[in-house]
């Protein structure tokens, strides 16, 4: 059984389907395996070849990797969610209920993302302490710790625009008194205000922006930013496994 | 072609294709800042469905001497002083939230933050900067009393009925 499985995908790899769309060929050599990440668009920004102490767990205890598998679990369940929500008032309010008691699987979807958005805070934070008392934010990685603060503040943006949508008592409040912190800023401040909200209180229209900032353009930048944060790692020499053995 | 004219022929291709290279840097900072004005403008409504600002309080009757009333929907105290009517706004100075009159403490207080207030919105204590904010009340032609919300007093006043 175990053998003609084998067999059956030894053949269907041979088959020109499949060769048309893995041109790196068939085969356990060094040269296949690299050309197998090389030439595949997703697989590429990760490098070809990892030190295999960098992939112990007390070097990263995996937070990048568990952040961005939160990050994958909150888009796969963001999007189902946008099917039953209007970002209007007062709908908003009654949808978000409607996907915790009417819904089948909603409350499941819901709050499995709101879980993950909490996770997603945590571990991006304790990522970033990683890196930092590791000292692996020291040259050449200068850059991928700035692009990493960049997604720790698209985190952080996405976790404040999200906490708009259930459109209670508490996301209501929250928002009044995060949107007052923003007029603080030193002479634009009142108008950066009136533009993330598009009125002078919270509401239809905040509620809008909010919904379109959370969905599209923040998802997508971080996604952006990802993408380059991983892409650098590959380019800044892997991840930072420590000094080398005979440095000390 | 001598080599010196072909020299000559390179320098004004050269000095041509900086020109070009300036022209098109200048039209994309052109575009550019066109983009982030339009942008700008696009962002920013222009018609607001938000309630009026100014909103009736009803008759002055009904507020007796000594009372201080709550509206909640307008967000605003009508305060019956012995100098007379006056309107506060019942949003902290803090961060926005909607402040509430303790009757039996005879102070407002906010939930949020937990700044304290007097009647005339003086600040008792928390993280406030400012006293509750006095909003301009004046009585309509139909005797009615109304609450300008988008007006900030900067001096206390009354309202004789």
């Amino acid at each position: 059984m175990a053998n003609s499985l084998e067999t059956y995908f030894a053949n269907l790899r041979d088959t020109r389907v499949w060769r048309s769309v893995f041109r790196s060929g068939t085969g356990a050599t060094n040269l296949h395996r690299a050309l197998a990440v090389q030439q595949n668009v997703f697989l590429h920004l990760s490098s070809v070849k990892i030190r295999k102490r960098s992939l112990a767990f007390p070097v990263t205890w995996f937070l990048g990797t568990l952040s961005l598998g939160v990050f994958a679990i909150l888009v796969v369940t963001g999007i189902p969610l946008m099917f039953y929500y209007h970002p209007s008032v007062p709908q908003a309010y009654a949808d978000m209920n409607d996907l915790r008691f009417v819904v089948s699987a909603g409350v499941f979807l819901r709050n499995l993302h709101r879980w993950s958005a909490h996770a997603m805070v945590l571990l991006v934070f304790a990522h970033m302490f990683k890196v930092f008392y590791r000292g692996a934010y020291r040259p050449p990685r200068e850059f991928n710790w700035v692009v990493g603060v960049v997604l720790l503040l698209l985190t952080l943006f996405l976790s404040y625009t999200g906490y708009l949508l259930p459109w209670d008592q508490l996301a209501f409040w929250a928002i009044t008194v995060g949107s007052n912190l923003i007029s603080a800023v030193p002479l634009l401040g009142a108008r950066i205000r009136f533009l993330l909200l598009g009125g002078n209180t919270v509401n239809a229209n905040a509620l809008l922006r909010f919904y379109v900032l959370h969905c599209v353009i923040l998802p997508l930048a971080a996604a952006l930013f990802v993408a380059v944060h991983f892409w650098r790692i590959r380019k800044d020499g892997g991840i930072y496994s420590g000094e080398k053995p005979n440095h000390e | 072609m001598s080599d010196s004219v072909k020299k000559e022929a390179n320098a004004a291709e050269c000095s041509r294709r900086q020109a070009f290279v300036k022209l098109g840097v200048g039209s994309l900072c052109v575009a550019g800042t066109g983009a982030a004005v339009f942008g700008y403008e696009f962002l920013a409504p222009n018609v607001l469905y938000e309630p009026s600002p100014i909103t009736n309080a009803g008759k002055p009757e009904r507020y007796p001497l000594g009372s201080v009333t709550q509206d909640l929907q307008s967000g605003i105290y009508i305060v019956h002083g012995p100098e007379g009517l006056y309107a506060m706004s019942a949003v902290c100075t803090h961060l926005g939230c909607l402040t509430a009159w303790k009757p039996e403490l005879g102070i407002v207080a906010c939930p949020c933050h937990g700044s304290k207030f007097r009647p005339d919105g003086s600040k008792i204590e928390g993280p406030a900067p400012r006293p509750l904010t006095w909003l301009r009340a004046y009585i309509s032609d139909e005797g009615d009393l109304l609450v300008d919300r988008s007006e900030a007093l900067a001096q206390k006043q009354f309202v004789r009925t």
